[in-house]
């Protein structure tokens, strides 16, 4: 029974953040169709940026409280500098290929992101432990938890909720909806879709880098973290349902639990049982579980 | 899409047309690069080696894509193959470099044959993202395998042939030798391949799926056989790069592996068989000098070529020379 909860536990606050950086992913799949292997980049940024700002802010001799509105803005800075450079400077000019050709451009762009982080932070890894202190620790049954792991669920509820909200029910949000749909109609109804491509992709990426400011003071921030990121949300995204919400947030569930799993009872499956999972729901919902089969084009 | 068929079935219809000159000028090739290999330098040797043995694994997509799917999972199959030849050199004590690749091939297939009538359902998006969860699969699996080195991999020795085994000073020249033997016959083969019946058959399946079920064949099974055949060549690759290398990790079957063979097809194009070994030879050295002169950013340069190259050669270094290509651009403009 204990190993249960302490499955569950460990699944929901690794789904929390995980369904954070997915989201980001399904949201610019959704708009832009294209999905970003650069999106673990963005996480990349998101968490070394939130190092830098948390360390500043602790120079300053400033409330550690504040560390968290450190890495709000940190994510914030991500979004608004660095996704307008890459989307109007370099996907705009490949809009309309292959979508297979957009994957291997982002690729490129993963590539490039990998090296300039190491240029800006060097190669030797960040540590950022006092946020995570903050919310002392949490005692269920026998077992302890950090406080902080209670404050990401919260968080990943407030997002999902605030997502879900500005797509449903606001006005943009339906515009958005509408370039989903049908980005020709779309413009010809007078919706500036560039604009709202923009939009879409920088709140895809503030996403991946909220995600990374997040998690930054739970590991140690170093080169590679991108690279194993991308790969779990995709499977995320890929069980949910490319462009699904509600997908976006089971998929989550279902790797951290499938994860935490196999990391209490089996730590050899660690790694595969996620594309294990993955595999397995391909095979059987090739569209994924929250997405409505599309009619084959003659 | 007219352009294409008509040139295509006037190609198979006169078969003798393209077949001996192909072979003549396939073999010249080989016999030409084995000499050639004579002389230039080790560094250069080893080069092509590697782009040679990487050519075969982005050879295998470059058929995938002529059927209309992409696969970012061919280290799986690289992987395989190159295990399956480390290992038979390791345990079994087999040392022959021919036995070894060919049988790295073989084991690829196999092992990769129950899932090609699966994989070969999906289409896109799907068929990329599904094989890249395989090949994940394995890379998990090698990843925590103790008995092979987990993380580390290991390493093997200088392979033989033919039941010599080389001096120290022609050893490199022996893998050499052998990949560019071999790479060159399955490039010749699938040359063939891709001028018979069923190699149009896929090319047509890319162009209009539905069109050629109604015809009478089946893309599914056309795609499973086309999986297959990637899947041999990828795991000869693997297995030949393992013999140049001396060792094996599972980042042989890690996405960015992968990556790197779906660059190269894509600079490649579908169009030449031959562009495939131009391309990954042209990666080769853009990742050696890049290594080299800027060593803390060939990951950027390498980047930024590759959207270059996207960018400006859209169908590929093949396209520079096929008239199929040149033909069919001429009809689109018109």
């Amino acid at each position: 029974m204990n190993i249960a909860l302490t499955i569950m536990i460990d699944g929901l606050t690794y789904a929390s953040w995980l369904f954070i950086v997915a989201l980001g992913l399904t949201l610019v799949f959704g708009v832009l169709k294209i999905l970003n292997v650069a999106h673990g980049s963005f996480y990349a940024l998101g968490a070394y940026a939130a190092a830098s700002l948390v360390g500043w802010f602790a120079s300053m001799q400033l409330a550690p409280e504040l560390s968290l509105i450190a890495m709000l803005l940190a994510a914030v800075g991500v979004a608004v500098i660095v996704a307008p450079l890459c989307e109007r400077g370099l996907l705009r000019i490949f809009y309309g290929r292959d979508e297979v050709l957009l994957v291997l451009v982002t690729y490129a762009l993963f590539l490039i992101l990998e090296d300039v982080t190491k240029i800006i932070w060097g190669v030797n890894p960040f540590y950022l432990s006092e946020p995570y202190a903050l919310f002392g620790n949490v005692d269920i049954g026998k077992q302890s938890y950090v406080g902080y792991d209670f404050l990401l669920v919260i968080v990943a509820i407030v997002v999902g909720f605030i997502v879900w909200w500005g797509l449903n029910r606001t006005r943009i949000g339906k515009i958005v909806l509408a370039v989903i749909h049908s980005e020709e109609i779309a413009a010809s109804m007078g919706v500036n879709v560039s604009r709202i491509y923009t939009l879409a992709f920088g709140t895809g990426i503030f996403l991946a880098a909220l995600g990374g400011a997040l998690t930054a003071p739970m590991i140690s921030v170093q080169p590679g973290i991108s690279v194993g990121v991308v790969i779990l949300s995709f499977a995320v995204v890929i069980i949910g349902g490319l462009g699904s919400i509600p997908g976006a947030a089971i998929g989550a569930l279902i790797v951290g639990i499938a994860r935490s799993a196999a990391v209490h009872l089996m730590p050899v499956a660690e790694l595969f049982s996620i594309y294990l999972v993955m595999a397995v729901v391909l095979m059987f919902r090739p569209e994924g579980l929250f997405q409505r089969s599309q009619a084959r084009k003659i | 899409m007219t352009m294409t068929t008509s040139s295509s079935s006037s190609a198979a219809a006169s078969q003798n047309a393209y077949f001996y000159p192909a072979l003549l000028l396939g073999l010249g090739s080989i016999i030409a690069l084995l000499l050639i290999g004579l002389v230039i330098p080790k560094w250069l040797l080893f080069l092509v080696t590697i782009a040679a043995a990487n050519g075969l694994v982005s050879l295998g997509i470059v058929i995938l894509m002529r059927s209309g799917v992409v696969s970012f999972g061919q280290g799986m199959v690289f992987a395989l193959g190159g295990y399956a030849a480390a290992l038979a050199y390791g345990k079994l004590g087999i040392t022959d470099a021919l036995v070894l690749s060919l049988g790295g091939g073989l084991v690829a297939v196999i092992l990769s044959a129950p899932f090609a009538y699966l994989i070969a359902r999906y289409r896109g998006i799907f068929f990329a993202m599904l094989s890249l969860s395989l090949s994940m699969v394995l890379y998990g699996i090698l990843i925590k395998s103790e008995s092979m080195g987990g993380s580390d991999g290991f390493n093997m020795g200088r392979p033989t042939l033919f039941g010599i085994r080389a001096a120290d000073e022609w050893s490199s020249y022996l893998n050499y030798a052998v990949t560019i033997t071999l790479s060159g016959l399955c490039t010749l083969a699938t040359y063939i391949y891709f001028n018979s019946t069923r190699g149009l058959v896929s090319l047509a399946a890319r162009d209009n799926e539905i069109r050629v079920e109604y015809l009478g064949s089946s893309v599914q099974e056309l795609i499973a056989t086309n999986y297959l055949l990637a899947a041999f060549m990828g795991g000869m690759g693997g297995a030949l790069a393992v013999i140049a290398l001396g060792h094996i990790e599972p980042n042989f079957s890690y996405w960015t592996t992968s990556g790197e063979f779906v660059f190269v097809s894509i600079l490649a194009g579908h169009y030449s068989v031959i562009a495939v070994f131009i391309a990954s030879t042209v990666l080769e050295i853009v990742r050696s000098f890049s290594s080299l002169y800027f060593p803390n950013t060939w990951q950027l340069v390498l980047g930024l070529f590759l959207l270059a190259v996207i960018r400006f050669l859209p169908r590929g270094i093949g396209s520079l020379w096929e008239k199929r290509v040149k033909k069919q651009q001429q009809g689109e403009r018109a």
